[in-house]
């Protein structure tokens, strides 16, 4: 294949004059953490009030809550990113438009609505179905006792449903990792878009892709891990797998 | 005696086309022990579902110690807690040990101390003898032990009146008598209960009247003496008839 390998490509000084390659991947890899940390914070936080509203009586918050799930699941990750990056700004009333255009840092901020809003679709479907898979009497019984449906949901309900969902909603946080690759489209310089300017700069593809699914893996690995532990520790004796 | 439960002229349809509930009247006084009884489809869970509320009626009046539940500003959980209920399935909180069960609602209803709150629920599991399984999960319980921890955890909100939503149906024929020692206690206790069962030896044993009800109607409501030495409707001879058979 006539390919020259050269795996001591990351020691070497990047032309950008900020360090190695090394650092380069590194820098984007720690992009890529914080976005999606904060990315995921949006997408629980916002999501379980959404499949909160989903599983409500009456007809006014389960129509909310649909819409909701609707727009965001139903497009493309890169559309709402182009959406929110390029068309959002423009349809704003003057001053708003430009003040969100010159933000410094405006493909982070967007990136992490973007993939927040997006991702909050799927954990609000998980939510909800959670709250559903509860048997039906123990909403009733926490009513009978007087609970308020406030109390209801946070004392009885939610810890329930959240360890139910918690083997998908791992899916989800994992999703939320690997979606911050499309940032890379609106200009966010996360791991992805590091790994292809250090193919950009130093010609070896083969070896800033192969640093960059690493890093993939071993983040994905570590955060699969700490699901597990946590699903061992929440565990409820006596309902489940023993 | 003064009337704990009060349901005057009560319908209740789920949908326009399925009515469960015909113009049901029915008095519970203090003290007083009332089964209610009847075929599958007959109304009677629903029956005390809506005595809080739990299921909406359309037309009728209930009224719980002395408060209208379709009043103008009745405060419903607050009206809830007084009146306990025990459902057939237990509906024990999974997640929460026996303790924290019973002191959940006492603490965020009724606003008791923690202290409080551990104290009371300590006298009712040594009541109905669970004393040894506070720490346990319900899971971890015998479906008999967590019929009796349910009715504890509503005993912890001293109700004025204990609802029983069939709570022997789904336990294991062993089990069935542990629960109804621990509700012909409570009813040799002056408390005030309306038990939907089919247990008529329960119902022979504590009930002072006995309510026979079919297709959402009350066809019968006599003193349970009465009524089990000639009930007064063909139909409820018929029904009982064909549970005491065996």
């Amino acid at each position: 294949m006539g390919y020259h390998w050269n795996w001591g490509i990351f020691w070497e000084q990047s032309p950008e004059g900020t360090g190695t390659y090394f650092d380069m991947l590194v820098q984007g890899l720690e992009t890529t953490l914080v976005t999606a940390a904060l990315a995921w914070l949006i997408a629980f936080v916002v999501g379980s009030v959404v499949g909160v509203l989903r599983t409500l009586p009456g007809r006014v918050a389960p129509a909310i809550a649909t819409c909701w799930i609707e727009l965001f699941r139903n497009m493309p990750l890169l559309v709402q990113l182009f959406l929110w990056y390029f068309v959002v700004p423009d349809l704003l009333p003057g001053p708003w438009g430009v003040w969100l255009k010159q933000l410094p840092n405006a493909p982070f901020i967007t990136a992490v609505l973007g993939i927040g809003f997006f991702m909050s679709a799927r954990v609000a479907v998980q939510v909800a179905s959670g709250v559903e898979a509860l048997p039906r009497g123990q909403r009733a019984a926490a009513t009978a006792l007087g609970l308020t449906g406030p109390q209801t949901y946070r004392y009885v309900l939610l810890p329930m449903a959240y360890r139910i969902i918690l083997p998908p909603l791992t899916s989800e946080l994992l999703n939320t990792i690997k979606n911050t690759s499309v940032a890379l489209t609106i200009g966010l310089a996360e791991l992805t878009a590091r790994a292809r300017a250090v193919q950009e700069f130093s010609f070896q593809v083969f070896e800033a892709f192969t640093a960059a699914t690493l890093a993939y893996l071993v983040v994905n690995l570590i955060a699969t891990l700490a699901a597990r532990w946590l699903e061992d520790r929440v565990r409820v004796p006596g309902f489940g797998k023993p | 005696m003064s009337a704990v439960i009060q349901i005057e002229n009560v319908d209740k349809w789920y949908n326009p086309a399925v009515q469960v509930l015909r113009n049901v009247s029915l008095t519970v006084s203090r003290g007083e022990v009332v089964v209610v009884c009847g075929p599958s489809g007959s109304g009677k869970s629903t029956l005390i579902k809506c005595v809080n509320a739990l299921e909406p009626i359309q037309h009728g009046r209930i009224v719980v110690d002395g408060e209208d539940l379709g009043g103008k500003g009745v405060n419903l959980p607050r009206l809830r807690a007084r009146v306990g209920m025990v459902f057939q399935h237990f509906e024990l909180f999974p997640h929460m040990r026996v303790l924290d069960n019973l002191c959940l609602a006492q603490c965020k209803v009724l606003g008791r101390s923690r202290q409080e709150a551990e104290s009371r629920a300590l006298v009712l599991l040594d009541r109905v003898g669970l004393t040894a399984h506070a720490a346990k999960f319900p899971g971890q319980l015998s479906g008999g032990q967590q019929q009796r921890v349910a009715i504890a955890r509503a005993l912890a909100m001293d109700p004025v009146v204990m609802l029983f939503d069939e709570a022997t149906s789904a336990l294991d024929p062993e089990m069935v008598s542990e629960v109804l020692d621990v509700m012909v206690g409570l009813a040799q206790s002056g408390m005030t209960m309306m038990v939907v069962t089919h247990e008529m030896g329960f119902a022979g044993k504590v009930a002072n009247r006995v309510v026979f009800m079919d297709q959402g109607e009350v066809v019968e409501d006599a003193p349970s003496k009465q009524f089990f030495e000639g009930a007064g409707s063909e139909r409820a001879r018929q029904f009982l008839s064909k549970i005491l058979t065996y």
